[in-house]
């Protein structure tokens, strides 16, 4: 009965598995439990910490961080409601945009005008919004590209495969356990362009861990994925933290946040308005009023009364034409 | 009509000095656009710096031959480096159009008034290849006879060499395309921010790109100048560059073979169309021409040819529909 031994390892390997997720997740919970639960908190051991980061477009200002800090081996979300800054402050943190103000270190080294190809060798690495595979380039040659420090990479060692050939093995071979792990060995031939969705969200986050990051920086890593892949993804994610990583990841997706997040940093217009654990965010009323409005559970009548003015001004429309109410 | 010369004139002009020209500046091209993609409309400025850097040192300073190679090859690295440091942090749309203005000052300050002792203006420089002619080995004569095909022993020379550079140029491209340093270039070409984010020095990777092309498309340049024993400004006009882009887009961008094969192919269809239609005028099949209008109308052909090219087959010849960097549709 093959099936049923199949049925079992796996079930053995589960089980493993969740210890192991006890095990981190509970490590990294408990280094959180002190922490205080208010904006720009000190974590007993961050790996990233920013100071005053200030990013203006023109009158607007985009990004403004007093200070925040992620801890090392946890899984940090950053979340908020559209327009709050998160991309920005992504692209600030990774170099791939300059601030106006302020300072950020990872592992305590400055990154001010660090280019963005530095910040990915320190070992900060990220993925993006709109997923960007290289098209054009097949699944392993997406991987291979991933790998740092490679001697080929060099135009002169280029030209003498001789001397890339064997390190070219061993990182096929890496590329090769990671597209397993990620399911993609099937399409390892195959032109990154032809992959759907999903599988080019997996393919970039697989294609990070080529870098061997310290801290894994993901961008909606669930932005455009059907809900099937998104079970796996998420379990990608939580592994990275069992193999000691850190994850600060962007998500609109509260379920998601609230499944796999360690802690929670809360965006609005360019601020940190929250931090903690993430079913304590979740019910703090600055967070709820971030997303949904300070009167959101107020009828525009009660808003209008409260502030003083009309509600038919508040609408926008006049005596003569009837509210959305009288019509139904 | 003699169908027999105007099949002998194309080939023999396929295979050719010129031919050899354009296709080194097409796989320097080839390493730039097609495998980078930078948008560089300004190939001609390279085989213009490397000629000119040839001829001034031998002709207006009368050093050795060898000395203008250098400063000539110099010439084009340093254009390269000074067109690259500003322009490679543009968008590749303003990389093109940044390009191809560098090409015209260039060529306007070599034919300028200002530096007509130094550079010749328009009449442009001569006789500085000699040197290049006295190291054949090929006897004095008028010339060998291939089949019907005839070639003076000097262009014959010139092409000896200049087919050598385009196998040895071949096998770099061949080699780097295959190495980990092409593989960056394929990866910056598709999305250079994704190439970024995992640690590569995107910048400097173009810029070894642009220099390395920009070398490969100067020695075309000293052939062209080397083949006529003259250099002269209005060679070197952007008319080249779309030349090279047509003979590399027919051929097959990020091919090895691709700009050989667009060039010997452009080569041909060029001097076909001149001389049968110069033939037909002569024989008056052809009446609303004058012999001196043939070769303009090829031009317009190469014009209407790229348009098709880029309409109905953007991979060439060669190519792979997937993997080109060109979508026209």
């Amino acid at each position: 009965m093959p099936a049923d031994s199949a049925d079992t390892t796996d079930a053995a390997d589960t089980t493993v598995a969740v210890g192991e997720t006890t095990s981190r997740k509970e490590v990294a919970t408990a280094a959180l439990a002190d922490v205080a639960r208010e904006p720009g908190a000190a974590k007993p051991d961050p790996v990233l910490v920013a100071d005053g980061i200030v990013r203006r477009f023109g009158g607007l200002t985009a990004v403004n961080v007093d200070h925040v800090e992620v801890q090392r081996g946890a899984i940090t979300a950053l979340i908020g409601p559209n327009g709050a800054g998160k991309t920005t402050f992504f692209n600030l943190l990774t170099g791939f945009d300059k601030p106006d103000d302020g300072t950020w270190s990872f592992n305590e080294r400055p990154l001010n005008g660090v280019p963005p190809f530095r910040v990915a060798r320190m070992g900060m690495v990220r993925t993006f919004q709109l997923t960007k595979v290289l098209s054009k380039l097949t699944v392993i040659e997406n991987m291979r590209l991933g790998a740092t420090g490679q001697r080929g990479e060099r135009l002169f060692f280029g030209l003498i495969p001789p001397l890339w050939r064997s390190q070219e093995r061993d990182i096929t071979a890496r590329a090769d356990d990671l597209l397993a792990r990620f399911n993609l060995d099937s399409k390892r031939a195959e032109f990154a362009g032809s992959l759907s969705g999903g599988q080019r969200k997996l393919l970039e986050m697989a294609r990070a861990l080529m870098v061997e990051p310290e801290l894994v920086m993901l961008d909606e890593p669930m932005a455009g994925v059907n809900p099937a892949l998104t079970q796996s993804l998420l379990g990608h994610v939580k592994d990275l933290r069992e193999q000691g990583m850190t994850v600060l990841f962007v998500e609109h997706d509260m379920d998601m946040v609230r499944d796999i997040s360690d802690w929670v940093i809360v965006m609005a217009q360019g601020a940190v308005i929250a931090e903690g654990p993430p079913l304590e965010v979740m019910s703090d009323q600055r967070v709820i009023d971030a997303y949904l409005g300070a009167h959101h559970d107020l009828s525009l009548a009660e808003v209008a009364a409260e502030e003083g003015i009309d509600a038919p001004e508040l609408l926008g429309t006049h005596d003569s034409t009837p509210s959305p109410k009288d019509a139904s | 009509m003699d169908w027999g010369f105007i099949f002998t004139a194309s080939v023999s002009y396929a295979l050719g000095a010129l031919t050899v020209a354009y296709c080194l500046a097409a796989i320097g091209l080839n390493l730039q656009f097609g495998y980078t993609g930078l948008l560089n409309f300004g190939q001609a400025a390279f085989l213009a710096s490397a000629g000119y850097g040839m001829a001034v040192m031998v002709t207006t300073f009368e050093l050795s031959f060898w000395v203008g190679i250098t400063v000539g090859l110099l010439a084009t690295l340093a254009l390269a480096l000074l067109l690259g440091l500003p322009t490679l942090r543009l968008r590749a749309d303003y990389l093109a159009i940044v390009t191809i203005a560098a090409a015209e000052v260039v060529r306007l300050v070599v034919r300028s008034v200002k530096f007509k002792e130094t550079l010749g203006g328009s009449d442009g420089l001569q006789q500085f290849a000699n040197r290049f002619y006295e190291l054949s080995p090929l006897s004095d004569g008028f010339g060998i006879n291939f089949g019907p095909f005839l070639f003076s022993n000097q262009e014959l020379w010139v092409m000896i060499v200049g087919w050598s550079l385009v196998a040895l140029f071949s096998l770099i491209t061949f080699l780097l395309a295959r190495s980990p340093w092409g593989r960056i270039l394929k990866g910056i070409r598709e999305d250079e921010d994704a190439v970024r984010s995992l640690g590569k020095n995107v910048y400097w990777y173009k810029m070894q790109a642009l220099m390395l092309g920009a070398m490969m498309a100067g020695f075309g340049g000293f052939i062209i100048g080397i083949f006529f024993n003259a250099v002269s400004p209005d060679i070197y006009a952007t008319a080249l560059t779309f030349a090279i882009y047509t003979i590399l887009i027919l051929g097959g961008a990020a091919r090895v073979a691709g700009p050989i094969l667009g060039a010997i192919l452009f080569g041909f269809l060029f001097q076909f169309v001149n001389v049968t239609l110069s033939e037909a005028v002569n024989a008056d099949y052809i009446t609303f021409l004058d012999s001196s209008q043939t070769a303009q109308i090829r031009l317009v052909l190469v014009g209407a040819g790229l348009m098709l090219l880029m309409i109905y087959r953007p991979q060439g010849i060669l190519g792979d529909r997937r993997e080109i960097a060109l979508d026209a549709r």
